[in-house]
């Protein structure tokens, strides 16, 4: 067995925590405040290479593991879980299904804007009357002639309506076989007519990053937009679901790192009965079980991505990885905030926003309590 | 143009600084450690001069023994174009200038940092000028490349000085060399894996100088607290404990 990281990935740690610290952090709160997604750090996360980290070279990104990736998202969900929502979210369920189920000409014409930085791609999933239970979905795609005809609305979607957000990979019903929907997945260009995306504004968390309802009124595509085959939506939403879970994990390892290091730092500083009130055994001991959680969700989620990386099966460590992370998130930020006391209930302290940011953690790609189910169907129950 | 960079591996600047064998040693356990900050800024300077053109190459060096390769390839990764690694334990100024010498000659500009900020002896790069008989210029704050001429800025009392230089030549630079240090792109550090990181045995050369004993600064005192409404009290705590009035 082996624990180290490869020289390549040590310095990828090294160079997104140097980026968060050094271009993130100082504008973290007031973009927060402001609900405003930032453009120009957009660009820069582009420029520095953390768009399209998992595709190959020829398609203009970096043909890196996914463990690089996901430390990646780790160290950014370390300073701000919104840079690192659009992070993950346009690699994992934007770029993802394009680049395991594009054709050839559909990867080359759209991934290598979409590593840059200047485009951002969206995963349209979950409708009003369809979140939990995906197949409940009511948009509907019908082929006609040549052309995809899509009626329907989509929620909650990342990274859809910002100014360079270039499209989105829609989940559709196509048709019915056998008492059945058959899912089937399209790409649809944002300037498409008929095609109308509106951002939801003032979440509670990731409050800089881009959120939308899509509404479908008779969008026409072409036929050529279908991606992977007709009737393979529910797959391609599965695999694509399972890897989106393991950057949630990382979220949320990253932002239990960050809340963990905030609250030892300040139980050294603050004083309260002539000592630093981590001498004080109850809050000693806080830390001492929130350094053990974020060491376990980190070799858990670790150990999903060497599977993944191994082409091993992963879906069950993927299931297990998203749901303890996420709940360590909370955990860990909730324990970070009592030891600041009252600090931490004011804005000027970040773990205010991380106490915040986790709580999507356990909803957002399949709830705490669907993850229990995907572990316990694949564990034999 | 042909670049050398001198890289210092140093110990992370929030590092808490421990001393072993009797306070003659840093105790390097557990240290992270960095490309000198200095250093750092020169490399970002000879990246940018590179990206605008009149730079062929960009060499970075360093004295050390295997331990200092991650931080040899960081700066591949921020763009130099090879490395050198002299394989001997960095010692003393007078060594680590003797060593760079014998990889020194091919450069027309030499750039090492005002001083590294482990032992902050700001003797390095005057040595190495000193060695290889060329010139060298300290304190340069800015460097650009004119019409293929070397043009050098530094800070002098109430301005500052352009000065045109002939190659080769070492420069000392300081703050202002470049706005803030680069970081490595994704696709920089996948590219330093394939860049060569040549690892030359040393020369033979003799330490100066070597260490007697370390002292850490005196503890602060605990910070006291007075009241506002109590002037009173600072002035006697100024004047009676303190002793600074
Ligand atoms: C900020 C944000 C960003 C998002 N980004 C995207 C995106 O980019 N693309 C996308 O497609 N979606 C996105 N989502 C949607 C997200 O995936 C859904 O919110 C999530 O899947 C839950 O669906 P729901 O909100 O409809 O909750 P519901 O499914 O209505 O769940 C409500 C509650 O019921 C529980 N529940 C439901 N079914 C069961 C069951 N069978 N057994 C036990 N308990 C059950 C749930 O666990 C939950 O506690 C995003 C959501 C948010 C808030
Ligand atoms: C006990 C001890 C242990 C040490 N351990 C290590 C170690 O493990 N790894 C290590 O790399 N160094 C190590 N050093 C070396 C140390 O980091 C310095 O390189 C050396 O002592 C010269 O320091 P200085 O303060 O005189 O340099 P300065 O003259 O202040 O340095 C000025 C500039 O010279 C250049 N320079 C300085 N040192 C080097 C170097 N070694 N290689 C290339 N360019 C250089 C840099 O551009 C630097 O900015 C050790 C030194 C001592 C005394």
């Amino acid at each position: 067995m082996n624990f180290d990281l490869s020289p390549e990935q040590i310095m990828i740690r090294e160079t997104v925590r140097e980026f968060a610290e050094r271009e993130v952090k100082p504008v973290a709160q007031e973009l927060d405040e402001k609900s405003e997604f930032s453009y120009e750090l957009t660009r820069k996360i582009g420029e520095l290479g953390l768009f399209g980290m998992n595709i190959p070279e020829k398609f203009g990104g970096q043909g890196l593991d996914t463990l690089s990736y996901i430390i990646a998202v780790e160290e950014m969900a370390r300073v701000d879980g919104s840079q690192a929502a659009t992070l993950a979210a346009h690699n994992s369920l934007g770029i993802g299904p394009l680049l395991d189920y594009g054709t050839e000409e559909q990867k080359l014409k759209y991934l290598p804007s979409l590593c840059t930085g200047t485009g951002l791609w969206s995963f349209g999933l979950t409708e009003p009357g369809a979140g939990s239970d995906s197949r409940g979905s009511k948009t509907t795609a019908v082929l006609d002639g040549d052309e995809w005809v899509i009626n329907g609305s989509k929620i909650f979607i990342t990274n859809a309506s910002v100014d360079i957000s270039l499209g989105c990979t829609v989940q559709a019903v196509s048709g019915e076989q056998n008492g059945n929907k058959i899912f089937t997945t399209i790409i649809v260009e944002k300037d498409t007519p008929g095609f109308r995306r509106v951002p939801m504004h003032n979440k509670m968390m990731w409050r800089a990053s881009d959120t939308a309802e899509l509404f479908f009124d008779d969008v026409r595509v072409p036929k050529a937009n279908l991606l992977g085959k007709v009737g393979d939506g529910s797959h391609i939403m599965l695999h694509t679901l399972d890897g989106g879970r393991l950057s949630i994990g990382a979220m949320g390892l990253g932002l239990a790192q960050g809340a963990f290091e905030m609250a030892l730092a300040y139980a050294n500083e603050r004083q309260q009965f002539g000592k630093p009130i981590a001498k004080f055994q109850i809050n000693a001991f806080k830390l001492a079980d929130m350094a053990l959680k974020v060491e376990l969700a980190r070799n858990l989620l670790y150990k999903a991505c060497w599977l993944k990386d191994e082409h091993r099966p992963y879906s069950k460590e993927a299931a297990m990885a998203k749901l303890y992370c996420s709940e360590v998130a909370k955990e860990v930020a909730d324990e970070a905030v009592q030891i600041h006391g009252g600090y931490g209930l004011m804005k000027d302290y970040a773990i205010e926003r991380f106490y915040r940011d986790q709580r999507l953690l356990q909803i957002g790609e399949g709830t705490s309590e669907i993850q229990r189910m995907v572990i316990s169907r694949l564990i034999g129950c | 143009m042909k670049i050398l960079v001198l890289i210092s591996n140093v110990p992370d600047t929030t590092t808490k600084i421990r001393f072993k064998s009797d306070n003659t040693a840093f105790d390097d356990a557990g240290v992270q450690w960095i490309i000198n900050p200095w250093d750092e800024l020169a490399l970002t300077r000879a990246v940018e001069l590179k990206e605008t053109g009149g730079v062929s190459l960009i060499t970075v060096a360093n004295v050390g023994n295997a331990s200092t390769e991650p931080t040899l390839r960081k700066a591949l990764a921020v763009g130099a174009d090879d490395a050198i690694r002299i394989d001997v334990e960095a010692r003393d100024a007078f060594e680590v200038a003797t060593q760079l010498a014998s990889v020194a000659k091919d450069y027309d500009l030499i750039m090492a940092g005002i001083e590294a900020s482990d032992y902050n002896g700001s003797a390095v790069g005057g040595m190495l000028a000193e060695l290889l008989d060329i010139a060298s210029v300290s304190s340069v704050s800015g460097i650009n490349i004119e019409n293929g001429q070397l043009l050098f800025n530094r800070e002098i009392d109430g301005g500052s000085q352009v000065l045109s230089v002939t190659t080769p030549v070492v420069a000392i630079v300081q703050k202002g060399i470049a706005k803030e240090p680069r970081i490595p792109a994704m696709r920089g550090i996948m590219m330093a894996r394939k860049k060569e990181l040549k690892v030359t045995a040393p020369v033979s050369a003799e330490d100066r100088t070597s260490f007697v004993r370390f002292e850490l600064p005196p503890k602060k005192a605990a910070c006291k607290m007075v009241a506002e409404d109590n002037a009173k009290e600072l002035v006697r705590l100024l004047h009676e404990e303190a002793k600074v009035l």
